[in-house]
């Protein structure tokens, strides 16, 4: 039976990751390498890489960090964070990424998602959507939820599936950072109106809300990044508690 | 012992090659006929789309190759989908080696089919110290139904195949190199095979 996923999400920048990690057990803890084999020994099912950096030699760092990360680990992993052309996907891909998420790149140019699920296969190409409610209605946004755009989420969630998206990673900028649970309502909306899987993200405070994402939001998989670096939620102890409530999961 | 992954542009290939370094083996990537047939085992892997894939191969003159290579051959995922008859994406005609012809997932799930999924009736020594039920990673829209060249089944939907043997042949849809410690132990019986 196809499991649900548990993916840790790891934010880097200038090929070292950010975000304070409370790992006591890890040499260097800045060091994503590491840090993607603790999580895999931890029994995650794939992980996410979000480059954040901005430097102009940021596309060869990132490559870099790519191939160290294949040598080492030997579970999917996805790359996102600023990848706007064949040639970015192709460089990531030749590294050893089993997988790319575009997001603002997509929106600006629709079109790139065509291109790339027709160059490198649906099956690598995730496509990341941020969006919040205005007035009670989705919409999507950029920048880390700070432009709004035209686009509504439902529409626009059809619309990449429909140019060649593999899957979607859906994050509500409503339930980011609020440790209060997924948005499982539209998740199971787009669950529902799309035959692509589903990745939830936001919002991921208890092992409880990973239930109900998988239980309530339909997700396939789901995300979270804090949880898991702080050691708030052991990624066994959830997967153990997921299985007893009748969620298939990888042991 | 010469490892030779086929290198025809089609593949996450730096995955396999990693993963066969973790085994404490060396591969090399070739396109040469000659460095594939004087290879004691070949990897022929595969991601993308079918028809795209085949065209590559015909390209490099290596759809004649891989039929008639006589050392154990290892098809991965798309690498073993084009070693059945025919698959309906882009309505391509494969090498012809499994004889079954490959079919889209049905509604009723969503395609493609990611995450981790398990393997059962496991027949062959390529599973050995495998347990029945063991999870392995797969990322994929099409699949082989089941023939008497099955030697592993999934289910998704259907009860389809996700290995197959015949000669010296072998074909996984999964993915050994991305499937953690149990794809790495089928890695490794596949490249100790007749050592």
């Amino acid at each position: 039976m196809l499991t649900k996923r548990i993916i840790p999400c790891l934010d880097i920048k200038n090929g070292r990751t950010v975000k304070g990690v409370n790992f006591v057990d890890l040499r260097d803890a800045g060091d994503p390498v590491e840090l993607a084999q603790l999580y895999s020994e931890a029994g995650a099912d794939e992980l996410v890489f979000l480059d954040i950096s901005a430097t102009e030699e940021r596309r060869k760092t990132l490559a870099n960090l790519v191939l160290r990360v294949a040598e080492r680990v030997n579970i999917p992993f996805t790359v996102g964070g600023g990848i706007s052309s064949i040639e970015d996907v192709d460089i990531l891909l030749q590294n050893g990424a089993d997988k790319v998420s575009v997001n603002s790149s997509a929106v600006k140019n629709p079109q790139l998602i065509n291109e790339l699920a027709g160059k490198f296969g649906s099956q690598c190409i995730t496509v990341a959507i941020d969006a919040k409610q205005i007035d009670g209605e989705w919409i999507v946004h950029l920048v880390g939820g700070k432009v709004p755009t035209e686009l509504r989420l439902f529409d626009w969630a059809k619309e990449v599936e429909r140019r060649g998206a593999g899957e979607i990673l859906f994050t509500s900028m409503d339930h980011d950072g609020t440790k209060d649970g997924f948005a499982n309502k539209a998740l199971a909306r787009l669950s529902s109106e799309l035959n692509i899987p589903i990745i939830a993200s936001g919002g991921a405070g208890n092992i409880q809300h990973f239930i109900d994402s998988f239980k309530e939001g339909k997700a396939d998989a789901a995300l979270a990044a804090s949880v898991f670096h702080f050691k708030e939620i052991d990624i066994k102890v959830l997967k153990k508690e997921l299985r007893n409530n009748t969620i298939p999961v990888r042991l | 012992m010469r490892i030779v992954i086929i290198n025809y542009g089609a593949g996450n290939i730096q995955s396999i090659k990693f993963a066969i370094q973790r085994l404490g083996y060396e591969a090399i990537l070739s396109d040469d006929p000659l460095v594939i047939k004087a290879a004691d085992k070949v990897i022929f892997p595969g991601v993308g789309e079918a028809s795209s894939a085949m065209k590559k191969l015909k390209d490099s003159g290596l759809d004649i190759v891989v039929p008639e290579l006589k050392q154990p051959v290892l098809g991965i995922c798309l690498g073993m989908q084009l070693m059945c008859n025919h698959t309906e994406e882009g309505d391509t005609k494969g090498l012809g080696i499994f004889d079954v012809a490959v079919k889209k997932f049905n509604a009723g799930v969503k395609v493609p089919q990611i995450g981790w999924n398990q393997i059962e009736s496991l027949s062959s020594p390529l599973f050995d110290g495998i347990e029945e039920k063991d999870y392995i990673y797969l990322v994929h829209s099409y699949y082989a139904p089941v023939t008497s060249d099955t030697i592993a089944r999934t289910t998704y939907g259907v009860d389809y195949a996700t290995a197959l043997h015949k000669d010296n042949f072998y074909g996984t849809q999964f993915h050994p190199e991305k499937s953690s410690v149990i794809g790495e132990k089928i890695l490794k019986n596949f490249l100790e095979i007749g050592n």
